[in-house]
């Protein structure tokens, strides 16, 4: 196994890793108590996703990194994560939005990644899958929910919209790193999730009563280590206490 | 020291979430290899970020431990687990303890299982609050008949 198989695996876990530290940021202020146990327990079920990946990734870097090294040691430009997970909550409706944008891809990257000629990766992904069903199951009722709803969740969801889709294609756009992880049957090739992404999306946004908004030059450098200033903040967050004790035990 | 005592242990060491059942009831034990005085256990995460994941893990040890000169404890994730695992005795002390067994899944439409019955009344008549519950294989749900909300273990 070489350097692209642990990059291709941090892309993933990196992915859901951020998107649980952005969830948690909900904890004990979502619009609702219901809704607030929800985003917590999906917050809970990424970051079960996310451990697994970076423990594998360690393994397979043999380096001595354990998943904890690399949570809490790396710096923003070591970080493989999509630019979408780390972009603010905002409003509900752009965590709902942001969401939704991420189940529908998940639904269809654990199928291709139960397939991986990796055992304990396709475990990881068996298992995620069956997750992230209630995943997307909750956030595409959102977005019907309000998109479909009063004129005033109809306009945020709207702006939600607009503000995320330029981060969401680039889930999609392959690179040297994926077409060596793909030979190695490592992971499935990011753009053949397309299309069954699209498929999910329009018919949502559709029942939602929202456009599919025209693609834009999509925002991307993430997966590459090139982040937008909101990584830098969230991992100061997340990292603080394992940096400033590191290998503490209790 | 035999297979069956170590089952006979395992079947004492409740779920930390859910303590009326235990690790065997609710199907986190896989498989128990004995030789000698040595056990090897393997047990397997209901949901991936399961919290309980490492107490269970030490309670297994520890009650083994009482026994056993060496004890094993190994987590697999695959096969994934699945509420169809859960054993005809668990969903009993699931029931009695208000908490509404999973009904069966329905492939591929796994999200949309239901439970069977109202704990509390025994009413089929139930609709769903919220999906996601106190604990990651919860959702909360409601009687329509007695008015009583309940937790409900998802098919998954």
């Amino acid at each position: 196994m070489g350097d692209h198989s642990v990059e291709a695996l941090l892309r993933v876990g990196d992915s859901c890793l951020v998107l649980a530290q952005r969830l948690t940021g909900w904890c004990g202020h979502a619009p609702a108590l219901e809704e607030d146990i929800a985003l917590a327990n999906i917050a809970l079920d990424v970051l079960g996703h996310a451990r697994g990946l970076l423990t594998r990734a360690g393994e397979l870097e043999g380096a001595g990194r354990d998943e904890d090294a690399l949570a809490y040691l790396r710096g923003a430009e070591e970080f493989r994560n999509l630019l979408l997970v780390e972009q603010p909550n905002g409003d509900f409706a752009h965590t709902v939005v942001r969401q939704f944008l991420f189940d529908a891809w998940t639904a269809e990257l654990w199928k291709g990644l139960a397939e991986s000629s990796d055992e304990v990766v396709a475990g990881i992904a068996e298992k995620a899958a069956k997750e992230s069903a209630y995943h997307v199951r909750h956030s595409s009722g959102w977005v019907v929910r309000l998109g479909d709803g009063t004129e005033e969740s109809h306009r945020r969801m709207l702006a939600a919209l607009e503000d995320l889709w330029p981060y969401a294609g680039e889930a999609f756009l392959d690179d040297e790193v994926d077409v060596a992880a793909v030979e190695a049957r490592l992971v499935p090739l990011p753009s053949s999730l397309e299309k069954p992404w699209r498929a999910r999306v329009s018919y949502v946004l559709e029942e939602a009563t929202l456009p599919v908004p025209p693609d834009p030059w999509w925002q991307r450098g993430g997966r590459q280590g090139r982040h937008s200033e909101h990584l830098s903040y969230l991992l100061a967050e997340m990292q603080v206490v394992h940096r400033a004790h590191p290998g503490v035990q209790w | 020291m035999t297979v069956e005592t170590a089952w006979e242990l395992l079947a004492e060491v409740p779920d930390p979430e859910l303590p009326t059942v235990s690790v065997v009831d609710l199907g986190i034990a896989r498989d128990v290899t004995v030789d000698g005085d040595a056990v090897v256990v393997t047990i397997t995460p209901t949901y991936s970020g399961c919290p309980a994941m490492r107490e269970i893990e030490q309670d297994v040890r520890a009650k083994l431990a009482s026994r056993f000169a060496s004890v094993d404890v190994r987590t697999v994730l695959s096969p994934a687990w699945t509420t169809d695992w859960i054993t005809p005795g668990g969903r009993e002390k699931l029931a009695g303890s208000g908490i509404a067994p999973p009904g069966a899944r329905m492939l591929p439409l796994l999200v949309e299982g239901r439970p069977d019955r109202c704990p509390h009344c025994g009413s089929t008549e139930t609709e769903e609050l919220a999906g996601f519950g106190s604990t990651a294989c919860k959702a909360l749900w409601r009687c329509t008949s007695c008015r009583e909300p309940f937790d409900y273990v998802k098919a998954h």
